[in-house]
């Protein structure tokens, strides 16, 4: 039942794909989930109060939507001011919308791990002399980093889950490959099951990543 | 200057019936998966918490393999992998498997399931030894102490995990638009293919928020009145 006709490499660089999508999504993600949690934050209501609703509002939205939304409206853009019809890339594409949808929810969990650092923290830090940038690197950060990682586990299982969608506009990532191994060798049970296997290890194999960088995150924290 | 304004009201007169019949399919997945969902998630989470590993082992696999794998690919799993088995093509299952509609449904529930007995067991675990130790002190069976004290109580302490995990769901829904059903979702795609513009997706997202807002008021609502003896 496993014979995958000679596909099996075509799947192989199907998931070298995924994993560079799910990659730089979830680096843009992080960085912009900072990022808009630090816009949140800010007693700029003119800042904070569009930021919040706006996150509000994109967890609202289906993930497939803001996909093919990204799609279409950045090849729509793109060709407004180009003039003549471009197509965007669909990993451009995929990355826009997937680190959207991370930073969406991201933001939220930021926003919390900052405001449990706890105040004496931030003065102390105040007390020695550190400018603001020094405080929010060395101090802030870093101790956020703590409370925000187990939420930020759970956002990284359901973007890796979410590349899949990608396959839909048109990228050559491990779903893509599958749906064109299936049809062209009439094997559809095979190659999906081959899919959710892999999608399976690459999910099983980054628990223990982030038990270790929870762990590294972790190693100020004295225990009783 | 408004031109997008015009271009929105354009869309939805000239297309109402096709969101209204597509917003229908949306809920129609969307509650029957709840409660299909729901109903095969009490099993599997009292299975979960068995300390008999015959039980316990096969509920974790099954919650394992729905939670671990995107729904995408169970959604092509079942509607284009299980026909390739003539087994499945002879079998009881198969006007039903046979059709987008009702296949998309079975995986919607499966995958619901899954998510709803974690979150389940989480509640079961959570519910006070006192309370439990209290309801046999009375005389109650195993049986009726999950009945009437830990399963109420496992679902009040967990309802806003629930509230997500169902608008997880509708989410979710969005997907079977892959395999030709008509949702929401599906309505705009077609008319965005006909129109080359965004304008019809952008308008099904503006319609899922308000889905999305529905739903978890309603929830609120909901516990409000299932967890009415606590005091606030």
């Amino acid at each position: 039942m496993f014979d995958l006709h000679g596909y099996g490499e075509q799947l192989f660089l199907g998931v070298i794909v995924t994993l560079e999508l799910a990659f730089v999504s979830l680096f843009f993600g992080v960085l912009f989930g900072i990022l808009g949690a630090s816009a949140k934050l800010s007693s700029a209501r003119a800042l904070s109060v569009p930021v919040s609703i706006f996150t509000n509002l994109m967890r609202g939205v289906p993930e497939f939507v803001i996909i093919l939304v990204s799609y279409f409206g950045l090849t729509n853009l793109l060709t407004s001011i180009v003039g003549s019809y471009v197509e965007i890339d669909p990993f451009v594409a995929g990355v826009f919308a997937l680190s959207l949808v991370f930073s969406s929810y991201a933001s939220e969990n930021f926003r919390g791990a900052f405001l449990a650092v706890p105040k004496g923290q931030l003065e102390a830090a105040r007390a020695y002399g550190m400018n603001r940038s020094q405080i929010f690197l060395r101090i802030h950060l870093p101790q956020a980093w703590r409370f925000a990682l187990p939420s930020l586990n759970n956002q990284w299982q359901s973007l890796l889950k979410d590349t899949s969608l990608i396959s839909v506009i048109g990228l050559e990532d491990l779903m893509r490959k599958a749906m064109i191994a299936s049809q062209v060798t009439k094997n559809p049970f095979t190659f999906y099951v081959a899919t959710a296997v892999v999608y399976f290890v690459l999910l099983a194999i980054s628990v223990p990543l982030f038990r270790a960088l929870e762990k590294r995150a972790n190693r100020g924290v004295r225990r009783n | 200057m408004f031109s997008w304004m015009t271009d929105y009201s354009d869309l939805v007169t000239d297309n109402w019936q096709g969101y209204a019949d597509g917003l229908w399919i949306t809920v129609q997945l969307m509650v029957i998966s709840t409660v299909a969902g729901f109903l095969l998630a009490i099993p599997l989470a009292l299975a979960r918490v068995s300390s008999t590993p015959f039980f316990a082992w096969p509920a974790f696999a099954y919650s394992a393999a729905f939670r671990g794998t995107p729904l995408l690919v169970q959604i092509f799993l079942f509607y284009y992998g299980l026909p390739q088995f003539d087994a499945v093509r002879d079998s009881i299952f198969w006007p039903f498997l046979r059709d987008a509609v009702p296949c998309a449904l079975v995986v919607l529930s499966f995958n619901l399931a899954a998510y709803f007995a974690e979150v389940l067991r989480g509640g079961i675990m959570a519910v006070p030894e006192g309370e439990k130790e209290a309801a046999r002190s009375l005389g109650m069976t195993p049986a009726l102490t999950y009945r009437r004290i830990i399963m109420p109580r496992a679902i009040g302490i967990m309802l806003p995990s629930l509230s997500n995990e169902v608008v997880q769901q509708l989410k979710g829904t969005a997907l079977v638009s892959t395999i030709t059903v008509l949702d929401m979702t599906g309505v705009a795609r077609r008319l965005t293919a006909q129109s080359y513009t965004s304008e019809p997706l952008i308008l099904a997202g503006i319609l899922y928020i308000i889905l999305t807002y529905l739903v978890s008021r309603l929830f609120k609502i909901f516990e409000r009145h299932l967890n009415a003896y606590q005091i606030r």
